[in-house]
């Protein structure tokens, strides 16, 4: 791949990390480059799996909707051959599972998964994850409040106090 | 009693347009694009220092010319961006914004009917500073079909025997104008041949698209007679800090530094420690700034070719600068008119001195949001004047 489209890429996928729904006139205005080569960049990496989805960042607490969400520290044994890929596979497939990283350190495996209820999330624990093959321990951490969530503070921001017009 | 007031400030006049400022500044409900600071916040690394170094209580003074392990990082900054070395403890001082550099160092270079170059539109106070150092201001208007650059044909109808220095503002605050490096080299020439000195204010020098930003101090044989003056607010947005400084000339340097410490002392010791992080380890958050500027600029010219407005395509600061002759009212007027009635503050050209005249200061340090916003009004009432000439 040549540079320049290598750094138009990067480009494109800095802005719609934080603009998802930019559309794709703006984006090629704002990045200096042409619609076309910017629909088609687009449409390249959404096969290549670069792009693997446009979500959408919600603050649920401030909805009605009930949701608890935990990270579940799981310290399991890696299998000949497979090494964490099989187990990783039975737990991704779960629905309320919502991400699962391979880690460093004093566990193998961090589990991220969203409930309605704190019980929901415990019998899922220790009726799925706990008696699974290979998993050796579990422990689980419930968030209570997201300062930050995908690089954005989800605290109100403050009126900005720039005077308007300034020289 | 007595009248407490110098002739000298009193002859100097107020902006004329404060009263349209007062008006926009009063307007609640008001969308601006008129303000010349950044709209980021302070890089947090830079904030956190500065609250670390409260903690600690480095609250007594710095040395008069300020901390030397801040001049130390911006010698080797001025180095790796505008490849002129400096001697951090003879030819640099830090000073209260570029601002007071300005002011010291045209006060420290100038005896009285000294005339001093200053190019327009450009920033407001190299005139009073000028008249206040017993300098004489000679204007040079920049001429619109030059893209608000400076060229030697400028310089040659102002020049006298009398002329001692010359302002180099840019990157220019209000037109977005930069000189490059062969915008600059005939300057440079000029300059030499006619022995003038240069007061370069670079204080939006990280803020330049598609090309990097040039020093006049760069140019052969032009270190010994330019003034760089620089500083914090702009591209590290940290214009509350109160942080700049300037380099040039031992000579000049030494007797800055003694004005210096007789008019302020030092600057806010806090700030100098909280600009060293910033110097060391912002790079990035800079860049990320002035990545978004350059967005929000290509995203204006793009709005003001589709209106019909006319501009050139700026490569400086986070101003466009669009001309308004078509409507055939002066900026002050139309920007009275788009305050009233479409509440979007912007500023007339002519707060830049009169051969604003004709022109806009439109400001990109906003978020595309409210640039949408404030664009969208700023096009009803372009339609609603050119029905009114139809």
């Amino acid at each position: 791949m040549n540079e320049k489209k290598e750094a138009l890429r990067i480009e494109i996928l800095k802005y719609i990390e934080k603009h998802s729904r930019a559309d794709l006139g703006e984006l090629a205005v704002l990045l200096g480059a042409e619609e076309a080569e910017v629909a088609n960049e687009m449409a390249e990496m959404e096969k290549e799996k670069i792009i693997c989805g446009y979500h959408t960042l919600i603050d649920w607490d401030k909805t009605g909707l009930e949701k608890v969400t935990a990270l579940i520290e799981v310290r399991v044994t890696p299998q000949r051959d497979r090494g964490f890929d099989r187990i990783a596979e039975r737990l991704y497939n779960y629905p309320e599972v919502y991400a699962v990283y391979l880690i460093s350190g004093s566990y193998d495996l961090l589990v991220t998964m969203e409930g309605k209820t704190l019980k929901e999330v415990s019998r899922f624990v220790s009726e799925k994850l706990s008696p699974l093959d290979g998993v050796l321990s579990t422990a689980t951490h419930f968030i209570l409040k997201k300062y930050k969530d995908h690089g954005t503070v989800m605290v109100t921001k403050k009126e900005s106090e720039r005077i308007p017009v300034t020289l | 009693m007595r009248n407490p007031l110098s002739k000298k400030i009193v002859d100097i006049q107020p902006s004329g347009i404060r009263k349209f400022f007062d008006v926009a500044n009063e307007m609640k409900d008001a969308i601006s694009l008129g303000v010349g600071e950044p709209d980021f916040d302070t890089p947090w690394r830079i904030r956190e220092e500065g609250i670390f170094t409260l903690e600690k209580g480095r609250t007594f003074y710095t040395s008069n010319a300020g901390l030397k392990e801040l001049r130390q990082e911006i010698c080797r900054y001025l180095e790796r961006k505008i490849h002129v070395s400096y001697d951090p403890i003879k030819e640099t001082l830090i000073t209260v914004g570029g601002s007071e550099a300005i002011d010291v160092g045209l006060r420290c270079m100038l005896d009285p009917g000294d005339e001093v170059l200053i190019p327009q539109p450009s920033y407001v106070s190299y005139l009073p500073c000028t008249i206040m150092a017993d300098g004489v201001p000679v204007v040079v208007p920049l001429q619109p079909e030059n893209e608000f650059k400076l060229t030697v044909a400028d310089l040659e109808k102002y020049t006298t025997e009398k002329t001692k220095i010359l302002i180099m503002p840019f990157p220019n605050n209000p037109t977005g104008s930069i000189m490059t490096k062969e915008d600059l080299r005939p300057v440079a020439e000029f300059v030499k041949e006619h022995d003038l000195y240069v007061l370069s204010d670079e204080i939006y020098s990280e803020l330049t698209y598609k090309t990097q930003h040039v020093s006049i101090a760069s140019l052969p044989g032009m270190r010994e007679r330019t003034l760089v003056i620089n500083g914090f607010s702009k591209g590290f947005a940290m214009t509350g800090w109160r942080l700049g400084y300037c380099c040039g000339p031992e000579v000049l340097i030494e007797q800055m530094t003694k004005l210096h410490q007789f008019a302020i002392m030092c600057a806010p010791t806090n700030s100098q420690y909280a600009a060293v992080e910033g110097l060391r380890n912002c790079e990035d958050e800079v860049e990320e700034m002035r990545k978004s500027y350059d967005q929000r600029r290509r995203f204006l010219m793009h709005e003001f070719a589709r209106m019909g407005l006319e501009c050139f395509e700026p490569f400086g600061a986070f101003y466009v600068f669009p001309s308004i002759r078509e409507f055939g009212m002066s900026s002050e007027e139309f920007a009275t008119r788009l305050l009233e009635e479409e509440k979007v503050a912007v500023v007339p050209g002519t707060a830049f001195g009169e051969c604003g005249e004709g022109f806009l200061r439109i400001s990109y340090a906003y978020s595309l949001e409210d640039l949408k916003e404030a664009l969208g009004r700023l096009e009803s009432f372009i339609r609603k004047l050119r029905k009114e000439q139809a």
